[in-house]
């Protein structure tokens, strides 16, 4: 198992640099590149000032001396300056930008893969009855909606006429005038909360699934999500720590209401028509009507039976969702003015960024790449076959 | 197709004639009996109904411009036949047996149609008020407004601070209780602009019109590119096999896990996009890319029958048995993944030109962009042409394309249908 995840990140590895080749090749090496058009077409730049400006880039030494530079640097952490914000170093503001990103990301993308195999899965065993054309039709428009305009409907009717949730932004600026914690911080600590929240969850269903009784399971499952909010009530009102930082948190999660619900309900739609389509090849398998025949409870049957069948064509397809979801995370930041890896690939495009540019894109593909991994770890979880040909 | 040839030999296929002929009627035996599967669904024909809609609009825009153009009076004929022939077939009634009568009919009455529309709506648009790009409606119809101290209604009262914009037609300042008469963009809907105008005096017909013909062009060139590439790759990679497969997957892993949004907006960093540019691009990321690997599977599929066998026994070649025999057996299926591409790529076109990446004059995404720039959005109903239209443009579009689509997914899987 473990050589088969360490083949799998080795695929990765090669994958990225593969990637990054590309990147390079593509954005850095190209004739008349950005850079060198800066400099040597710039009227107001005297030659020689252009010639030692090249020379200090490294831009007159030859392609592969310019790639291992580069891919040398990549690898030590080191992307240049930033043009935009002249004196700091990329890695600084990559640094920055990353949590705000990966907090929505991961938000997103468990809640829709949830909330689309859920509704799937009901909309499959209810075929053929009232209100099942209404929900297609609905899902196939969220599907197929022009992303930017519906977020722009939902800020107008939540931010701005019912005014539940702000309308752009991460934090208020005026709360945080006095805040003795740089906002980065806070997310630091919102991002831990829910790593470490989601870990045990997972480690408690997982555990409680070799429970045989199912009385004693219910119970059990129950019992330690309990636990799991008395310590989460525990660590944001009574402890010292989490008390203090509170009322910021909830200030950022406020800003976060509307981003996360706008990805999800986008991205929901394709898992729950797929999710559909899966259940109803596998509701016309034998063993389905064995398992009724047998007298099984209908919930049991969908449930255990159908639907955990049907999971697997639709964990497959996560692999796809990840650059889905990435891709609406651009959107998405763009368009709430989320300060997060989207936003930065897009203003330091627009403002012809390159070095941060070409990070910002290398690790919005280190994102993806990451994403499919933990996708193909799962999908070893859930499917045995691949567990003992993986081998 | 052949799979559902096998499955139910409808139509006489076996008449007498040439080789060209019988492999005609198989061709046409194949398509009736497709379309009388795709016809009996109703979401794939509202889509349908969706798509013709919008070509008829992109078609129209240089009818009503400029007068009649031959060419695109010709293409208007092509695309709007077999429309009408579809519906006065029926009206026709006892004549539908006469063929010799029936089809000069129906197309002197679709031509009938034709010049009808032409004379009616020939050059009806003059350029310099109804172009898309440069118009402008020099006479907006007069408003009243009334000056009032709080504003319920915007539409007919405008607050005090307002008022100090305007003045009374005789130059004297706008007071408490007078009626404004001013002329503004953006107006809403009238009798010279059905969909009103934008805040520049544009009408947003037109400048839906254009951006359909956009919508149009990008989504059948990527489709083209992408089914070229696709099937190519996949009939190549799953006949060949080795090293030229396992490079072509890997490639095509590469690009199905990367987000396609990102790419674009990196590399509209570097060059300038034009919409052509960005439809053969979209084509072969997606050519490439995750369609590869279905038509490859498929191809897979098909390299088993014993045709394939037999080709190979009787002395094709590589090359021969590939284009022949591999490639229109995968078809199909590619034509599906076409419908799938134009959604994808009305919809990355409409984001990236939302995002002023693109250097493009006109289209639904740069409409929105002008709406939201402007800060229409914010205002709600009250100006619903800047806000809707487009926005509805592209979503029906994408949509109706993906409903054609899983319509079609259902006539070549039998699997999927639901008896």
């Amino acid at each position: 198992m473990i050589r088969y995840i360490a083949r799998r990140a080795a695929q990765m590895f090669v994958l990225f640099v593969i990637f990054l080749t590309l990147t390079f090749l593509l954005l850095t090496a190209l004739p008349g590149d950005t850079v060198k058009q800066r400099f040597a077409t710039n009227p107001n730049i005297p030659p020689e000032a252009a010639e030692l400006a090249i020379e200090r880039l490294g831009l007159d030494k030859p392609l592969w001396e310019q790639y291992t530079s580069y891919m040398w640097n990549f690898f030590r952490g080191d992307f240049g300056f930033s043009f935009l914000q002249y004196p700091r170093p990329v890695s600084d503001i990559i640094l920055e930008r990353l949590p705000r990103t990966l907090v929505l990301f991961l938000t997103v993308l468990v809640s829709y893969y949830i909330l689309g195999f859920v509704a799937g899965k009901f909309i499959a065993w209810r075929r053929g009855r009232r209100g099942e054309h209404a929900i297609t039709i609905g899902s196939v428009f969220l599907y197929t909606v022009f992303y930017p305009w519906f977020a722009l409907m939902l800020i107008w009717f939540f931010a701005f006429y019912a005014d539940v949730v702000p309308i752009n932004k991460f934090l208020d600026p005026q709360e945080w005038v006095d805040a003795p914690f740089s906002s980065n911080h806070v997310f630091m600590v919102i991002f831990g909360v829910m790593l470490v929240g989601g870990i045990v969850a997972l480690t408690l269903w997982i555990l409680s699934r070799r429970i045989r009784d199912p009385a004693l399971r219910t119970r059990t499952v129950w019992v330690g999500y309990g636990a799991l909010a008395v310590v989460m009530v525990w660590f944001w009102y009574l402890s010292d720590f989490g008390s203090a930082r509170r009322l910021y948190a909830g200030d950022i999660l406020h800003h976060m209401v509307l981003p996360v619900v706008t990805i999800t309900l986008i991205s929901f739609a394709g898992i729950m028509l797929l999710t559909r389509s899966s259940m109803l090849e596998t509701m016309r398998e034998d063993f389905i009507l064995t398992a009724r025949a047998k007298g099984l409870a209908e919930k049991t049957v969908r449930d255990r039976h159908a639907a955990r069948t049907a999971l697997l064509p639709v964990t497959t397809s996560l692999v796809i969702a990840v650059a889905t979801v990435i891709d609406g995370g651009i959107i998405t930041e763009t368009v709430y003015s989320w300060p997060g890896m989207g936003e930065l690939l897009f203003t330091s495009v627009v403002g012809q960024d390159l070095n941060l540019a070409i990070a910002a894109f290398s690790f919005v593909g280190v994102m993806a790449m990451v994403g499919h991994l933990v996708v193909d770890i799962l999908y070893m979880f859930l499917d045995p076959r691949i567990r003992v040909t993986g081998e | 197709m052949t799979d559902l040839l096998e499955a139910r030999p409808t139509t006489d296929v076996t008449g007498k004639g040439s080789l060209w002929r019988i492999r005609a009627n198989l061709v046409w035996a194949g398509a009736t009996n497709n379309w009388n599967l795709f016809r009996t669904n109703r979401v794939g024909i509202v889509g349908l109904a969706i798509i013709v809609f919008f070509a008829l609009m992109a078609l129209i825009h240089p009818v009503l411009m400029s007068g009649m153009r031959w060419y695109s009076g010709a293409a208007l004929f092509l695309l709007i036949w077999p429309v009408v022939a579809w519906v006065i077939w029926p009206l026709l009634g006892r004549l539908r047996h006469e063929r010799k009568v029936t089809f000069p009919l129906t197309v002197g009455i679709t031509a009938a149609l034709l010049v009808a529309i032409g004379a009616t709506f020939g050059g009806v648009w003059d350029a310099g008020t109804y172009h898309p790009v440069v118009g402008n409606e020099p006479n907006p119809p007069l408003l009243h407004r009334t000056v009032v101290n709080e504003v319920t209604d915007p539409a007919t009262e405008m607050s005090v601070r307002e008022a100090l914009l305007y003045s009374n037609p005789d130059g004297s300042p706008l007071l408490l209780g007078d009626i404004a008469e001013i002329r503004e963009q953006p107006t809403g809907p009238y009798g010279r602009h059905w969909l009103g105008t934008d805040p520049l005096g544009r009408d947003i017909l037109s400048q839906l019109m254009k951006g359909a013909q956009g919508a149009f062009l990008l989504g059948m060139v990527a489709a083209l590119v992408t089914v070229l590439f696709a099937t190519t790759v996949g009939a190549v990679a799953a006949y060949m096999g080795g090293w030229v497969d396992s490079f072509f997957m890997r490639l095509a892993d590469l690009l199905l896990m990367l987000p396609a949004l990102a790419i674009f907006i990196v590399m509209s960093s570097v060059f300038s996009f034009e919409l052509w540019h960005l439809a053969i691009l979209i084509g072969v990321l997606s050519g490439f890319g995750g369609v590869a690997i279905v038509l490859k599977s498929q191809a897979l599929a098909v390299k088993v029958k014993p045709f394939i066998e037999a080709a190979r026994v009787s002395g094709g070649s590589t090359i021969r048995v590939i284009a022949v025999h591999v490639i229109p057996n995968v078809m199909p299926l590619s034509f599906l993944y076409m419908m799938f591409t134009v959604t994808a790529a009305i919809q990355t076109e409409a984001t990236l030109s939302f995002l002023g990446l693109l250097n493009i004059d006109m289209s639904w995404g740069l409409m929105i962009e002008l709406a939201r720039n402007q800060g229409y959005f914010l205002t709600g109903m009250r100006f619903w042409w800047l806000v809707f239209p487009a926005g509805a443009c592209v979503s029906l579009l994408a949509a109706a394309f993906f409903l054609v689509g899983r319509a079609m997914d259902e006539v070549i899987n039998p699997r999927l249908r639901k008896r």
